[in-house]
C-alpha cells in the first residue's frame, strides 16, 4: 500500500449535524479526532435547508440550517478539529476489537487511517421514482426532494414551473413551500398513506399556500417526451391497494419524490454490523455501538430523525460511547437488557440496554393514535400521551434505575387509554 | 479521389460500419447521428448479450444466422482491442419439462449447421452445480459457453472513439431529412445542418430505416417497434453465473435472468409489438414490468423484493418486414445500401455487419479499397476510479487531484473520470452537455442512489466545462435541461 497512514482516536466519518456533534464532543473529552466529509463543505445536508426550524431544543433558539451548522463549524475551528472534506471513505476495515482502519480517498491522496474507535454518521438516501413503482418515460424534470434543494439552495438552480411534490414528509412540505415561494405553481402533493406524513407544523404550509392534498392516493406514471409532461395519480383503500377506475391526470413540468429517506450502512454492512430492518439503520446498544465492537452511529444513519436536536444528541453519545469504550478497552456491561416493539411500535433505538445509565428511547408508532399510554409492562411504567403520530418521533427517557428493574428485557407498547 | 461515405445512424450498426471502413485509404467518412450523443437508439437499452448464434434459423433468416456467430467470433477481438467491458459467462438455456428437451435439441442442431461451437445439453446435476439457485423444479439446459456480456452504450462510444481517431467524421445533433438522389445515383443526403455530400450512403437508421430507405425511394420493408422492458436490481443481490433462458418459443427466446456486467442483478425483456409510429415510446408499463417478472420468476425463483428495484427501462426492436436483417447494395440506386431491420441479435452482429458492408461495397459497388499504411486498432477505456489500486490511485492524485475526489458515491466514480468523460465528448464531437453522455462513460448515477447525491456535481462539472450556465446542462439532450432558470426566473417573471 502506499497511501499516507494517519493515527487517531477515534475517526468520525460524515459531517453532516450528528457527525460534526460527535467530533466536537469527542474533542471535548480530550480524544484525538480526524472528521471525514465527502462534499465540498462541512455541514452535511444543513447547508442547503434555508429554513427555519433547526436547533429550538439544542440552542433554545430557531435557526436556518445553516446557521445551526455554522455554529458547529465555529465550535470545530475553535477546537482545531482535524477534517477533511472531498473525502470519500471507501473501505472500513475492522482489524481487531480494539483496532480499525478506515481507507478514504481525496483530492489530497489515499489514507489509511487506524483508529481505536469509529463514530459513524454518514446521514440517509432518499428513495427514488424507481423505488416507489413509478412507471412511464425516463425524462428530465424528476428528481428527489433533497436533489431538488441542493439545485435551488447552493446552486441557485430553478428546477420548473409547475410541479407536484410526492410525498407529504417533511421534506416534501417544505419543498411544496420552497417552489411556492419562488413562484411556482405546486399542483398537488400526494400522499399514499390516509394521513400526512410530516410534523403538524409542516402541514400547516399546505394550507398558507392552498396546495392541494391528496391522502390515499399514489403517483403510478409519469410521462412525457424530453421532460416530464403529466403524472397519473390513483386513489388506494385502506390496505393501499390502488382502486380502478379512480384515475386521474396531472399536468406538471416537475415531479419530487419524497418518498422518506433509508439510512446508508453500506460501509458497515461490509464488515457484518447487525442491521434492524424496521429502521434500516444499524443493531446498537444505550451508547450507540454497534454490533461490531468500537463502532458507533448517529443521526440518520442510526435511524431516520424529524428533528436535528436529536441528531446532535445522538453524536454527542456517540462521542461519549467512543471516549468510554477507548478508556476501558470495549464498552463492558455483564448482561444487556432488550428493548422489545410491542403494540403499535414501529420501530425503537436503542435496541439494548445496559441499565447503567438513563437512555433516551427513540421510537415511531405504526399508526396515529388518540388519548393512550405509552406502556412498559416490565419496569411499570405509564406516559399519558394526549395523541402519536407515525411522523412524529416519541423521544422517552429511562432512568437508569428504573431500566435496572427488568430482567432481560423492556416492551414498549401503545394503549387506548 | 476520396469515395464520400455518408453512414446515417450512430448505433453499435453505423460505429461498426464507421470503425470497418476507417480502416481504408480512399474513403472519406461521415457519420450522421440525430442525437447529442452516440449510441442512444437501439443499442442503448437491450439485453446486451453477446449471443451465442444458435437461435436463428438459417433457412428462414439466413443473414441472421450467419452474421451472429461471425459477430460473436469477432467481439473476442473488439473488446479486447477497444477495451470494452466485457464478460464471457456462457448461457443456458433452461428446461422445466420433458419437451422441452425436444426444443433444445433443435436449437442444438441449429447451432451445429451455424457453426456456433462447444454446445451441449447438459443434465439436472450439471445444471445444478452451474447454477444452484435455479428454479428446483429445472431438468437440464443447453450450455452454449460462447455467449457473453458486453456494456452495448460503452461499446459504441469505444468504437466511435477508435473511428474519429483513425479519420472518420461525426455529425451529432443532424437529422437526415432527406436523399438526393439524380440519375438513379445517390448525391448526398439533407441534413437540419445542411447537405453533406456523398457517393455512398449506407442506412443504419435503427428503428428509423424504413423512413431512411423511403427518401432515397425504396420502400418493399416497413419497421415496427417491438418493445421489451427490463428490471434491474441494487448491487448485492446474488443473480446467476450464466445467462439464463428459458426454453425458446416461436415468438421469443423469452425473459433473461442475469448478473450483468457491472454486477446487478437484471431481467427481461417481454416482447409487444407497437404500432408502427410509437417508434419513440420506451416507456415502461406495468403490464409489461408484471409480465417480466413473472416469467422471470419461472426460472429464477428468488427474486429480491419489488423496492430492491433500482431502474426499470424499456427498448424498442426494430422488427422488419420478414424478420431478416436487410443488408444490401440497392440496385434501383446506385450507392445506397441499406442496413435495416437489425433486429435482435443486432449487437452481436454489428462487428460482423461491419465487415458485410465493407465486402459490398467492394464487390457491388465496384469501389477497390485501399488499405492505410497506418490505421491504429487501440482505444483505451478512459480511468475508472473503481477499478484503481490504492498505489495508482495516489499517482493520479499527483498529477490530477480530481482523481481524488469521489462525485458518485454508488459506483465510485472520481471528478477525474467525470472530466475524462467530458474530454471524450468534445474529442467525438458533443456539443449539448448532458448528464447521460457522463453516465454511458463512467457509470456515474447508475447505482442504488440513481443520482440523487452525484447529478447535481456533474451538472456542474458539465456547466464549467462547457462554459455554459447549469440550468442548460441537459439530462438526455436538447429539450432536457435541467432547470428553467436561476432560482429567481419566476418571481421575475421571465421563463417561457
Ligand atoms: C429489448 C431489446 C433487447 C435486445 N437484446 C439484444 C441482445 O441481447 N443481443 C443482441 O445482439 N442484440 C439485442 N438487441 C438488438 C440490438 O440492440 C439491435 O440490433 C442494435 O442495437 C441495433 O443497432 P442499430 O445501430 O441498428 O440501431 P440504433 O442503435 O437505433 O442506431 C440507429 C441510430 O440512427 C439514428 N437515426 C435514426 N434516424 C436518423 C436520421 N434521420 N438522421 C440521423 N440519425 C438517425 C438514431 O438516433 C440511432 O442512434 C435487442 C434489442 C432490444 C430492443
Amino acid at each position: 500500500m502506499n497511501s499516507t497512514i494517519l493515527q487517531y482516536d477515534v475517526v468520525v466519518i460524515g459531517g453532516g449535524p450528528a457527525g460534526l456533534a460527535a467530533a466536537v464532543k469527542a474533542k471535548e473529552y480530550g480524544l484525538n479526532v480526524l472528521l471525514l466529509d465527502e462534499n465540498d463543505y462541512l455541514g452535511g445536508i444543513l447547508p442547503q435547508c434555508i429554513h427555519p426550524g433547526f436547533g429550538i431544543h439544542y440552542f433554545r433558539e430557531e435557526l436556518t440550517g445553516p446557521e445551526f451548522s455554522h455554529r458547529f463549524m465555529q465550535r470545530v475551528k475553535d477546537l482545531k478539529i482535524d477534517y477533511f472534506v472531498k473525502a470519500r471513505v471507501l473501505e472500513i476495515k475492522n482489524y481487531s476489537d480494539l483496532e480499525k482502519i478506515v481507507v478514504f480517498t481525496s483530492p489530497e491522496g489515499a489514507f489509511e487511517v487506524w483508529t481505536k474507535a469509529i463514530i459513524y454518521a454518514t446521514g440517509a438516501r432518499e428513495r427514488h421514482a424507481f423505488e416507489i413503482g413509478i412507471v412511464g418515460d425516463r425524462v428530465a424534470g424528476i428528481y428527489t426532494a433533497g436533489e431538488a434543494q441542493t439545485l435551488m439552495d447552493i446552486y441557485g438552480v430553478m428546477p420548473g414551473k409547475e410541479v407536484v411534490i410526492v410525498g407529504s414528509g417533511d421534506v416534501g412540505l417544505i419543498m411544496a413551500r420552497r417552489f411556492a415561494l419562488e413562484g411556482a405553481k405546486v399542483k398537488a402533493v400526494i400522499e399514499l398513506m390516509p394521513y400526512p406524513g410530516g410534523l403538524a407544523r409542516n402541514v400547516m404550509i399546505l394550507r398558507d399556500f392552498s396546495i392541494p392534498l391528496y391522502l390515499s392516493h399514489k403517483v403510478v406514471e409519469v410521462r412525457g417526451k424530453k421532460r416530464v409532461e403529466k403524472v397519473k395519480v390513483m386513489k388506494v383503500d385502506e390496505n393501499l391497494r390502488e382502486i380502478p377506475g379512480t384515475e386521474f391526470w396531472i399536468k406538471c413540468d416537475t415531479m419530487i419524490i419524497s418518498a422518506g429517506l433509508i439510512p446508508q450502512v453500506k460501509l458497515l454492512t461490509g464488515i457484518g454490523v447487525e442491521i434492524d430492518p424496521a429502521t434500516g439503520g444499524p443493531v446498537v446498544n444505550d451508547l450507540l455501538e454497534t454490533t461490531v465492537p468500537g463502532i458507533f452511529v448517529a443521526g440518520n444513519s442510526l435511524l431516520i430523525n424529524d428533528l436535528v436536536d436529536y441528531v446532535a444528541e445522538q453524536g454527542e453519545l456517540a462521542a461519549y460511547g467512543a471516549k468510554l469504550f477507548i478508556e476501558n478497552g470495549g464498552i463492558p456491561a455483564e448482561k444487556w437488557i432488550k428493548l422489545e416493539k410491542g403494540n403499535n411500535i414501529r420501530l425503537a433505538v436503542p435496541h439494548y440496554l445496559s441499565g447503567k445509565r438513563d437512555v433516551y428511547i427513540y421510537a415511531r408508532v405504526k399508526k396515529p393514535m388518540e388519548n393512550v399510554v405509552l406502556n412498559f409492562p416490565e419496569i411499570d411504567k405509564k406516559i399519558r400521551l394526549p395523541v402519536v403520530r407515525p411522523a412524529e418521533m416519541l423521544r422517552i427517557r429511562l432512568r437508569k434505575e428504573e431500566i435496572a428493574k427488568a430482567k432481560d428485557k423492556i416492551t414498549m407498547e401503545v394503549i387506548q387509554q | 479521389m476520396k469515395t464520400k461515405v455518408a453512414i446515417i445512424g450512430a448505433g453499435i450498426v453505423g460505429a461498426s460500419i464507421a470503425r470497418v471502413l476507417s480502416r481504408y485509404e480512399n474513403l472519406e467518412i461521415h457519420l450522421i447521428e440525430k442525437e447529442a450523443d452516440v449510441g442512444w437508439g437501439v443499442s442503448k437499452a437491450n439485453t446486451a448479450l453477446i449471443h451465442g448464434g444458435y437461435d436463428d434459423d438459417p433457412d428462414k433468416y439466413p443473414m441472421r444466422a450467419k452474421l451472429c456467430i461471425k459477430g460473436n467470433r469477432l467481439w473476442h477481438q473488439w473488446v479486447k482491442e477497444l477495451e470494452i467491458p466485457h464478460i464471457w459467462n456462457g448461457a443456458l438455456i433452461v428446461a422445466l419439462k420433458d419437451e422441452d428437451f425436444d426444443e433444445l435439441e433443435r436449437l442444438l442442431e441449429r447451432g451445429k449447421r451455424n457453426g456456433v461451437p462447444e454446445m451441449r445439453i447438459i443434465d439436472r446435476e450439471e445444471l445444478f452445480h452451474l447454477e444452484p439457485n435455479v428454479n428446483p423444479n429445472a431438468l437440464g439446459a443447453l450450455y452454449v459457453p460462447i455467449v457473453g456480456q458486453i456494456g452495448p452504450i460503452p461499446a459504441v462510444i469505444a468504437i466511435v472513439e477508435n473511428a474519429v481517431a483513425n479519420g472518420v467524421k461525426v455529425h451529432l445533433e443532424t437529422e437526415v431529412r432527406g436523399i438526393k438522389v439524380e440519375n438513379g445515383e445517390v448525391k448526398g443526403v439533407e441534413t437540419n445542418n445542411g447537405f453533406i455530400e456523398a457517393d455512398i450512403v449506407i442506412n443504419a437508421a435503427g428503428l428509423y430505416a424504413d423512413e431512411i430507405s423511403k427518401m432515397a425511394g425504396i420502400d418493399y420493408f416497413e419497421i415496427h417497434p417491438r418493445k421489451g422492458e427490463y428490471w434491474i436490481f441494487d448491487e448485492g443481490i446474488p443473480g446467476p453465473n450464466h445467462v439464463l433462458f428459458p426454453t425458446p418459443t416461436p415468438i421469443s427466446k423469452g425473459v433473461v435472468v442475469t448478473t450483468e456486467i457491472s454486477g446487478h442483478l437484471m431481467i427481461g425483456p417481454n416482447a409487444q409489438d407497437l404500432p408502427k409510429d410509437y417508434k419513440d415510446d420506451t416507456s415502461t408499463t406495468r403490464g409489461g414490468l408484471e409480465e417480466v417478472w413473472q416469467k422471470a420468476q419461472e426460472i429464477w425463483p428468488n427474486l429480491p423484493p419489488r423496492w430492491k428495484v433500482i431502474r426499470t427501462f424499456a427498448g424498442l426492436r426494430p422488427e422488419p418486414t420478414g424478420g431478416d436483417f436487410i443488408i444490401k447494395a440497392e440496385e434501383e440506386v446506385q450507392g445506397f445500401i441499406n442496413v435495416a431491420g437489425i433486429r435482435s441479435p443486432g449487437l452481436t452482429s454489428a462487428p460482423a455487419i461491419g465487415y458485410e458492408v465493407r465486402d459490398i461495397i467492394e464487390r457491388d459497388l465496384g469501389i477497390k479499397l485501399k488499405e492505410k499504411e497506418k490505421w491504429n486498432p487501440y482505444r483505451k477505456e478512459i480511468t475508472h476510479f473503481f477499478m484503481l489500486q490504492p498505489n495508482q490511485i495516489n499517482e493520479l492524485v499527483k498529477k490530477n487531484p480530481a482523481y481524488g475526489r469521489i462525485v458518485c458515491r454508488c459506483n465510485k466514480v472520481s471528478e477525474g473520470d467525470v472530466l475524462e468523460a467530458i474530454e471524450r465528448m468534445k474529442f467525438i464531437g458533443v456539443k449539448t452537455p448532458s448528464v447521460d453522455s457522463v453516465k454511458f462513460r463512467t457509470k456515474a448515477t447508475t447505482g442504488t442512489c440513481q443520482g440523487s447525491f452525484c447529478k447535481v456535481v456533474i451538472i456542474n462539472l458539465l456547466a464549467r466545462e462547457y462554459g455554459i450556465l447549469p440550468w442548460k446542462v441537459t439530462l438526455k439532450g436538447k429539450g432536457s435541461e435541467i432547470g428553467i432558470g436561476d432560482v429567481k426566473v419566476l418571481l421575475r417573471g421571465e421563463a417561457q
